[in-house]
């Protein structure tokens, strides 16, 4: 029996609020992530991330209100990050009420932040997220809201932050984000295949057979995505029939 | 009144919330003295075998745990919960459970992805009053790299990821599931609803 593909909406929140942008800027309100949190519960959602994008150290009580608001709607798990630098933070954003924390920049500058979580927290609850950008015939990681390059290759960071003990990658295409052309297979695929772990596919997406081609070609475990879920441009449980119908195992609500 | 066994060690938060929704009141326990005065107990888990043995026997909670569920009051046990019931686990071969059920608590093996993480079926082999209600296709939520793998007369429903493993499991007033409820949308909540009318 196969494990069901899962589909995940992603809220970028700032402060407050969920915000939507282009290759990370450009950013407009989206709305209240409690609100859409209760919405994407009921509609099917499989699990929701919540993101930091600020992550700010003064913004820091206010996300962590942010995360119990949103554990409160849902029946599903959820999984919070940006920003988090130690095993304190990650401590924070899991008694807030996140059942997984995505570790980004603060662990590629100190790998040993992906052991130390996982110690205490078990690799279940720990996410390596990975925002890569395409460079001639690899892809290298990029940091700090992709703004800046780390001088690493994603393929072999994945590999890395699984033996020190990540229970999941959740990898990000920098050259695909918000343009609504389609998941990066290549970059997915290459991932998945170098892993023994569960890979989540972000980055592009927008139709239906851009989720049917990531489950598929991109051998991605989940899919994440979020404007086209804000916006109602796909709704979930459309997208999870379509999927159904081209025989991808996939948890269709009731 | 649901007594939830807080160790410290797991996401107790989610539980209560997901009891709460359903009308449910929940209190924490901590000390022996709650453990044994509970009328139902709940014992949630994730994370790591050693880390919840250890908890268990730092605070001198694994005696009254014992008692309380051999005094037969309805039990449930969440993901770890559930193995810790067993002798011992492959992830902590030093430790003794709950020894409640006989049997290791094994690794999965690793044919496929692990941690086994995300929406996984059940095949009912008993009559199951927890999942009473519950569509037999119904997806449950997993998070789990361990499992109990000998099936016995106790396993109501088993799932299989690699192999086939204890799902879910009752024992006269003894139940658990491997899958977290909490995180399982409606299914779950079928899940824990039954529970609670057992408790009731």
């Amino acid at each position: 029996m196969s494990l069901a593909r899962r589909i995940i909406p992603c809220l970028d929140v700032d402060g407050d609020r969920v915000v939507k942008g282009v290759n990370f800027v450009d950013l407009r309100d989206a709305g209240d992530p409690a609100q859409l949190a209760a919405r994407y519960n009921s509609e099917g959602a499989d699990e929701l991330v919540v993101l930091d994008i600020a992550a700010s150290r003064d913004q820091r009580p206010t996300f962590l209100e942010t995360i119990r608001r949103v554990a409160a709607e849902l029946a599903i798990p959820l999984t919070a990050g940006g920003g988090i630098r130690s095993a304190e933070d990650a401590r924070a954003v899991l008694r807030a009420g996140a059942d997984k924390i995505t570790l980004n920049t603060a662990a590629v500058a100190r790998p040993e932040l992906i052991s130390e979580t996982s110690l205490d927290f078990g690799a279940q609850a720990i996410v390596l997220a990975i925002d890569a950008k395409r460079e001639g015939d690899h892809w290298t990681v990029m940091v700090r809201g992709g703004r800046e390059s780390a001088n690493r290759d994603a393929v072999t960071w994945a590999k890395q932050a699984v033996a020190l003990g990540a229970g999941e990658i959740l990898v990000t295409s920098m050259d695909r984000d918000g343009t609504k052309s389609g998941f990066d297979t290549a970059l997915t695929a290459a991932i998945s295949s170098a892993v023994s772990v569960p890979v989540i596919a972000s980055g592009g997406a927008k139709l239906p057979s851009h989720f049917a081609e990531i489950f598929t070609e991109g051998r991605a475990d989940a899919a994440l995505a979020a404007s086209i879920f804000h916006d109602d441009i796909q709704p979930i449980r459309g997208l999870k029939e379509f999927l159904a119908a081209r025989g991808i195992p996939v948890r269709l609500p009731c | 009144m649901i007594t939830l066994l807080d160790c410290g060690v797991s996401n107790v938060a989610s539980v209560e919330r997901a009891l709460h929704r359903l009308g449910a009141e929940s209190q924490r326990a901590t000390t022996p003295e709650c453990v044994s005065n509970a009328r139902a107990l709940l014992l949630p888990g994730v994370g790591h075998f050693e880390a919840l043995i250890r908890v268990l026997d730092d605070r001198k909670l694994r005696a009254s745990l014992i008692d309380t569920i051999r005094r037969g009051i309805p039990f449930l046990g969440i993901c770890l919960g559930l193995q810790a019931l067993y002798d011992t686990s492959e992830e902590a071969p030093e430790l003794t459970g709950l020894q409640l059920l006989s049997g290791r608590v094994r690794a999965l093996p690793p044919v496929a992805k692990l941690p086994h993480m995300g929406w996984n079926r059940l095949v009912t082999k008993h009559k199951s009053r927890l999942l009473e209600g519950v569509d037999t296709d119904a997806y449950f939520y997993f998070a789990h790299t361990y499992a109990a793998m000998e099936l016995g007369e106790e396993t109501v429903a088993s799932c299989s990821y690699g192999t086939e493993f204890v799902a879910v499991l009752e024992k006269e007033n003894m139940c658990a599931v491997q899958f977290h409820p909490e995180k399982s949308g409606e299914a779950g909540a079928q899940v824990l609803r039954n529970f609670l009318r057992l408790s009731a």
